[in-house]
């Protein structure tokens, strides 16, 4: 696999190998979890810290890939039941021994927990059912392919302590009793949370006696914070001090492409947009953007290298389709969009906007890294070739529910992360049309609508066979591609620095671990 | 005295319904904060749920209601994000920032005050100039800026003090505190000296006008006249007389410096409250913003109330006109 894993170490850091590394970890981290409660939240940063103390029946590697982990092994009986097999002499930090009571426990917490970033979405229509202690079965009304994954999405927790626990007594430790390969110590919010190593953990050793996040949300100092040693390793590395970091030799960066795309959002369903104009400023009609060549046109002015390249200081990578390279679910056929402007122009002429029109770009401002310096950029392309574009910034809580939830647009930049590790809910969010019959359908409509991507997605999403699923999401996503119903841009990159000695292991979904950062030496 | 208490009391708990009323519907106008808290995977009725189990489901009044209700029992509601009581989120912090706060306040006090003496009595001197001089870039130098080079030259190049955070902690009466321990107050350093900055800068010019204006004043004449030492002069007369509007302005300031220490903590991952107010406003967590401000509210009435009480302690005329009232 040919992902972009590019770990730069200095020089200093090889010379520094022999040094011992003290057994503490201090991780400075941008975001803070929310919670302790590894069912309160489906945050990025929750799930990670609670992948600490926490177990959960299936795991998810560094590349989204499933592992076993509490579940030693599972499989379809029937279209309608699973059966999971659990890992035998797994004791919880407090010496109980963890059986099938807990995994049901679980099951039932995180389904019924009243939170707004609940795990009801991956566990609603399932049933659970105990055989014996180490067997337990999965059922649903309806054929689901998405099983594993959904299963790999919530911790087990300890029924014994978390039965009628809330999350506060989580957040004070009270309950935080799993099997994971650390066991909590304390959190002071917005101070310090401490895990110190499991030594009866099942499975690999914890690498590290003591870990402590440190959440320190300002960029400068977060690197501050690394390079006057108060932390060992932080996350969200800024991409303006990536070049001087690569150059730093107390400093070693791990980097690699995450998990959320970036692609420009058109709107490709409506004969009249409120926000493209004709060159007099009168309502563009028929709204040019339903024409095949137009969004070509912007599409081929887009220098999506460049934008890489100066917007992110080489920190991000060429989009092709919604997924990163070596995903399940990647189409190999799609290629990089070339940066042709010349070719755009006699597109949008041939199109009959040989002066092109007005459009205006929405995107938010500070919701996402760089997010103003790539729209202006963008923006800047498309009036070279004509289109002359004005830009429109919000903040993201504006954004989100006055613009693109009230598709008060007509085009915009935007992002929707793979963040279950399958990519059936960004696709129909995204791409198809929705609402999709029988089927949950998301709150935000898309821009474009493709009968034959639709009939793809609807397709994928009921077909169990892995292979022949994968398949399908090849050619929704290939069909709404080179349809231009949408424009992938950039993946970014995620990067950590630490000092020399250890290096992170990087991971797609951008989890920040202790788990996952080694001792080079 | 009595009398003026409770009307002040009455007018500030007008003055926290009118601020709920805005913070409630101000937040509902920036957007909805199910588009914000609710994660893009939580689609049909998952998301449903979720927006009944916030309480966005109701009328935006009827949801104003159920908040009155419970804040009358005590209960100001329940963080979006955090799950726990919003009062909870805010309390757990306030330690943090009065402890910064304070010592902030206790930096700007014991430099302020007498550097901004020093430079009314000697106005011509170099020392009186230097003073001055520095106090414009006190003023006029941005905190954050400010902030970032005392971390790169004390943390990252000398490495005195630590960058970020708050370091060990005691434990008294059930509060942490920093300050008992050399950990923590090297921690303490860098955030209360950058957050004292403009305050001193603002004192000193404040004590040195003060101090011009007074010397020539008849009664300080007279003392002199008279033959007093001129320390005694000094230190009570003179000091006595320029202290109101010093104690005023502190007054006020004390009020920001809790509420709206929002660069300096954040520049220093400082564990404050001010950060929290940001942090709410951004994730749309309405609980603690209108819960925060309420809590704010509440502090500044009662800033300026002390600050009254101050006043008549210091300036006899003020308890004279109340009798006379």
């Amino acid at each position: 696999m040919k992902r972009i894993s590019a770990l730069v170490v200095g020089s200093a850091a090889v010379l520094l190998a022999g040094a011992a590394y003290s057994a503490d970890l201090r991780f400075g981290v941008k975001v803070e979890t929310p919670s302790v409660d590894p069912h309160w939240s489906t945050n990025t940063s929750a799930i990670a810290v609670g992948r600490h103390a926490f177990d959960h029946l299936i795991a998810k590697d560094e590349l989204m890939g499933l592992e076993p982990q509490l579940a030693e092994s599972w499989k379809a009986i029937d279209d309608l039941t699973w059966e999971f097999k659990l890992r035998k002499g797994v004791k919880f930090h407090d010496g109980t021994p963890f059986t099938a009571d807990d995994v049901l426990f679980s099951f039932d917490r995180a389904t019924n927990i009243e939170t707004p970033t609940s795990f009801k979405q991956y566990l609603a229509d399932k049933k659970g059912e105990k055989v014996d202690d180490y067997t337990v079965l999965v059922k649903t009304s309806t054929p689901n392919p998405l099983m594993e994954t959904d299963l790999a999405a919530f911790a087990i927790v300890s029924k014994k302590h978390g039965d009628g626990a809330s999350t506060a007594d989580f957040n004070s430790g009270k309950a935080t009793i799993g099997t994971g390969p650390y066991k909590f110590v304390e959190w002071k919010r917005e101070d310090q949370l401490v895990f110190e190593a499991n030594s009866s953990y099942w499975g690999p050793k914890a690498t590290w006696d003591k870990v402590t996040y440190k959440p320190i949300k300002s960029n400068p100092t977060r690197v501050a914070a690394l390079k006057s040693g108060d932390v060992d390793i932080i996350d969200q590395v800024p991409t303006t001090d990536i070049p001087s970091l690569r150059k730093d030799p107390k400093v070693v960066l791990s980097a690699g492409t995450g998990n959320r795309p970036f692609y420009v959002w058109l709107d490709s369903r409506r004969d009249l947009s409120p926000y493209v104009w004709n060159n007099d400023g009168s309502p563009a009609w028929p709204n040019p953007l339903r024409d095949w060549k137009v969004r070509k046109a912007l599409s081929r002015a887009i220098n999506r290298p460049g934008i890489v390249d100066r917007v992110f200081e080489g920190s991000a990578t060429v989009g092709t389709q919604l997924l990163p390279e070596g995903f399940y679910g990647y189409n190999e056929d799609l290629l990089p969009e070339p940066y042709e402007p010349d070719m755009a122009k006699k597109l949008l002429a041939e199109a009959g906007y040989p002066d092109g029109f007005k459009v205006t770009l929405h995107s938010t401002t500070g919701g996402y890294l760089n997010d103003v310096k790539v729209t202006e950029s963008i923006a800047q392309m498309w009036t070279q070739v004509g289109v002359k574009t004005e830009v429109v910034l919000n903040p993201k809580q504006v954004f989100f529910s006055k613009i693109t939830g009230a598709m008060n647009n007509s085009t915009a930049v935007r992002t929707y992360s793979v963040a279950s590790g399958e990519p059936s809910i960004q696709l129909k969010a995204v791409v198809h049309t929705g609402p999709i019959k029988g089927t949950v359908y998301c709150c935000q409509p898309t821009g474009m609508s493709n009968p034959r991507s639709d009939a793809a997605i609807e397709e994928a999403i009921v077909t169990i066979d892995r292979d022949k699923r994968e398949q399908l999401f090849k050619d929704a996503i290939g069909i709404a591609v080179k349809d231009y119903g949408i424009l992938p841009i950039y993946f970014e990159v995620y990067t950590w620095a630490s000092r020399p000695g250890i290096k992170y292991i990087p991971r797609l979904d951008g989890f920040s671990m202790a788990i996952d950062v080694v001792a080079t030496n | 005295m009595t009398v003026f208490i409770i009307r002040r009391l009455l007018q500030a708990v007008l003055v926290v319904i009118i601020m709920t009323l805005l913070v409630f519907f101000g937040v509902m106008v920036v957007g909805n904060p199910a588009d914000i808290l609710i994660s893009e995977d939580c689609l049909g009725e998952c998301y449903t749920r979720a927006v009944e189990y916030l309480g966005l489901n109701l009328p935006l009044y009827e949801q104003y209601f159920v908040f009155l209700k419970n804040a009358l029992q005590g209960d100001l509601g329940t963080s979006f994000k955090y799950g726990v009581s919003a009062l909870v989120v805010i309390v757990e912090r306030m330690p943090a920032t009065f402890e910064l706060a304070v010592s902030a306040m206790t930096i700007t006090i014991f430099v302020g005050i007498p550097l901004g003496m020093w430079a009314g009595l000697k106005p011509d001197s170099l020392s009186g100039k230097v003073i001055m001089g520095g106090s414009i870039l006190g003023f006029s130098l941005p905190s954050f800026w400010v902030g970032l080079m005392l971390i790169l030259l004390f943390a990252v190049e000398l490495g005195w003090f630590p960058a970020s955070g708050r370091g060990e902690t005691v434990e008294v009466l059930g509060i942490r505190f920093s300050f008992l321990t050399a950990d923590g107050l090297s921690h303490l350093v860098l955030p209360a000296f950058n957050l004292s900055l403009f305050f001193t800068a603002l004192v000193i010019r404040l004590t040195r006008a003060g101090v011009r204006e007074t010397m020539f004043v008849d009664f300080i004449k007279f003392a002199r006249a008279k033959g007093l030492q001129v320390r005694r002069v000094i230190f009570v007369h003179v000091l006595k007389n320029i202290l109101i509007p010093v104690v005023t302005v502190l007054g006020l300031e004390f009020g920001g410096l809790i509420a709206f220490a929002v660069v300096t903590e954040t520049i220093f991952a400082w564990p404050g409250m001010g950060k929290l107010l940001i942090d709410s406003i951004d994730n749309l967590d309405r609980p603690v913003v209108v819960a925060y401000l309420m809590i704010i509210v509440s502090l500044f009435i009662v800033i300026n109330l002390v600050v009254d009480i101050i006043y008549s302690v210091l300036d006899p005329r003020v308890r004279l006109q109340r009798v006379q009232n």
